[in-house]
């Protein structure tokens, strides 16, 4: 069982009399890649500035490698970040950055110099270390960044959002590489982004936030099949999860749930495996999510999955994509998007069957937004 | 199209004429002024009791220069201007390097270790910047008695530092709040401390604003008249003053071509400090107005 490189324990942070993080408890173990993501202002970035130190906490504990880092100084704390600005002096050389802190540490010239060019190569900017940051790309200011950091050999990484101010191709690039060398490394990395793409390509473990608040903590797999509720449904996953509003049916000896659409009649479907839970729920209205690609045309149909429904939809769009052909469905007053093949025959204006894989089908309490089932 | 465009410089030519002949008009208004100045301290007396002001020397001479910086009556001594140019220069080199680096000190305070409270002391700070001379003469003569240090040069540097804080601290804090508080925050984690910060970090991208503030403080403390008629005594009087008493002393005649290169001595070092570093003046203002 490997140690628990971070632990945070019911962390809560005010500014004045706003509490922007409402008691957050998270854990990572050594070598592990947590993302925070979130909407802007859920307090992502605050609780990376409160791991790094440079805020300090309200209430809670923060421990870094089994040790209790509160009110200890950022340079300390056996940390590295990397901002989302990079933050590189802008009056020092690629060199004179990486090496800043350990010439405040008063580390001799000669191991500096050895480490820098260590991390140099590593990172493949040996031929810019004589250059100011203003002479360098955004990828390369980017790995500068992560070679100020790398050279401090830290028991946790903090990434700020790191790739946000990069263009999409270099984006990617960049993503990529980020997950080679935390592969290569193994140390632990915390993650703040806003891109949920991000999330699910990098992290172990994804923590969701909003307003403050842990929504849910758990594997992206977890996370994305998973959703505790319709925020995190909502927010992971793209093209976002459908989260259709309807009824459920009693009456018949099993409980169905019903969908309202513009002139046709509802849509009903049974429950499959989900039955029993929402007959015990008791609830009368549902939000029915399904993602996207498990609604799609019957012969593209999961055939390992054991509750397939099938329904005649109107077609109202259709987007092909290349890989894939989107359709636009109207169901439970939403517009819900499925997944269908490339070459599936199907026309605006005109009905389609769909399959519904019930499986990954999830249902929330639309006042609560808590998941049910 | 192509009518369109030359109408526009037909139109254009017109207007460009009319502004060239305004500028022109301006341009002689304000160097007409130097030129008297500068025509005449090269002429004997004689040559401008002749009455014409406007012509050029018939007879070059230095003498005017000569007498004007090193034997001219000030006051009870033939010095010349010679004494209190040192004494100006006594004055405005330290007033301006404290009243800089404090300045400096302040905006790195008030912009990165913000305190509660901060912006009130940046505000009060600002109202310095508001206050006539005239206001603060009697507290300063008061102070400056009770510090034992009315009539002398530290004296004068102490009011010119007082002085002109507010306005340093209003350039430099200025120009640090559009300096990223990430790069803080990467020199903290990197180990740097308050002034390891501030030294390595901040100053050195602070030249433009450095310029900025010393050219402000350089040329308002070496024009001071007022500061330096109320509390320098005959040992620790400034240049202006100086010249004051050489123009306006009453005995004899009036030495027109001594007090016009007099006058040029006075204000000689401003106008160095400025062709020397004007252009990171301009650059210094418009900094953080475009980003990058």
């Amino acid at each position: 069982m490997a140690m628990a490189s971070l632990q945070i324990r019911n962390l809560e942070k005010d500014f004045g009399t706003v509490r922007v993080l409402k008691g957050i408890d998270l854990e990572i173990e050594d070598g592990g890649f947590l993302v925070l993501v979130g909407p802007s202002g859920c307090g992502k970035s605050t609780l990376l500035n409160t791991l790094a130190g440079l805020e300090n906490i309200t209430s809670g504990e923060i421990l870094i490698g089994g040790h209790d880092v509160n009110g200890l100084h950022p340079s300390k704390r056996d940390i590295a970040m990397v901002f989302q600005s990079y933050a590189l002096y802008p009056n020092m050389s690629v060199a004179q950055n990486i090496a800043f802190g350990m010439e405040i540490r008063k580390i001799p010239r000669a191991e500096r110099d050895k480490a820098v060019n260590l991390v140099a190569e590593t990172l493949q900017i040996t031929s810019l270390l004589n250059r100011k940051p203003s002479q360098l790309s955004g990828g390369q200011r980017q790995r500068v960044a992560m070679g100020r950091a790398l050279v401090r050999n830290p028991r946790v990484f903090l990434f700020d959002e790191p790739l946000s101010n990069l263009d999409a191709k270099l984006r990617v690039d960049m993503r990529t590489e980020i997950k080679r060398l935390h592969q290569r490394l193994g140390t632990t990395i915390v993650y703040v982004t806003h891109d949920q793409i991000e999330a699910m390509t990098l992290a172990t473990k994804i923590a969701v936030l909003k307003d403050g608040e842990l929504q849910q903590f758990g594997t992206p797999a977890e996370i994305y099949n998973n959703p505790a509720n319709v925020f995190v449904a909502d927010f992971m996953g793209s093209p976002a999860m459908n989260l259709i509003g309807a009824s459920v049916d009693t009456r018949g000896s099993e409980p169905i749930i019903v969908m309202e659409r513009p002139g046709l009649e509802p849509l009903t479907l049974g429950l499959g495996g989900h039955a029993e839970a929402i007959a015990q729920s008791g609830a009368k209205d549902i939000i029915f999510g399904i993602r996207p690609e498990a609604l799609t045309d019957p012969d593209s149909a999961d055939r390992n999955a054991t509750h397939l429904v099938e329904g005649e939809c109107l077609i109202e769009v259709v987007e092909p994509a290349g890989s894939d052909t989107f359709a636009v469905t109207k169901l439970g007053g939403k517009e819900v998007i499925a997944r269908l093949r490339a070459d599936a025959r199907v026309q605006p204006g005109q009905s389609a069957r769909l399959s519904f894989n019930l499986d990954k089908a999830v249902f929330f309490d639309p006042v609560s937004e808590a998941r049910i089932a | 199209m192509t009518t369109s465009t030359q109408n526009a410089i037909g139109t254009g030519k017109l207007a460009r004429a009319a502004i060239y002949a305004v500028l022109l008009v301006f341009l002689v208004y304000y160097l007409l002024p130097l030129y008297v100045m500068v025509a005449n301290s090269f002429k004997p007396l004689a040559e401008i009791q002749e009455g014409d002001m406007l012509a050029l020397p018939h007879v070059f001479t230095l003498e005017p220069w000569i007498k004007a910086w090193s034997t001219a009556q000030i006051g009870v001594q033939p010095t010349g201007l010679r004494p209190y140019f040192v004494n100006s220069i006594l004055i405005v080199v330290p007033a301006v390097a404290i009243s800089s680096v404090l300045g400096a000190l302040n905006g790195y305070v008030l912009t990165k270790w913000a305190f509660r409270g901060a912006n009130l002391v940046f505000g009060m700070l600002l109202l310095a910047c508001f206050i006539p001379f005239q206001i603060v003469l009697i507290p300063m003569a008061r102070v400056l008695g009770l510090l034992h240090m009315a009539g002398t040069i530290q004296g004068l540097v102490l009011v010119h530092v007082v002085y002109g804080l507010g306005f340093t601290t209003l350039y430099f804090r200025n120009y640090y709040a559009a300096f990223p508080d990430e790069l803080i925050k990467a020199a903290q984690i990197d180990g740097a401390k308050f002034f390891q910060i501030f030294l390595r970090i901040l100053l050195p991208s602070s030249g433009p604003i450095i310029v900025v503030s010393v050219i402000w403080q350089f040329t308002n403390i070496w024009n001071d008249f007022l500061f330096g008629v109320s509390f320098a005594d005959f040992s620790s009087l400034p240049m202006t003053v100086a010249l004051n008493n050489l123009v306006s002393s009453s005995t004899g005649v009036k030495e027109y071509n001594v007090h016009f290169a007099g006058a040029i001595l006075a204000a000689l070092p401003t106008l160095v400090v400025y062709i020397v570093s004007g252009r990171y003046f301009v650059r210094g203002l418009m900094a953080g107005a475009v980003k990058g």
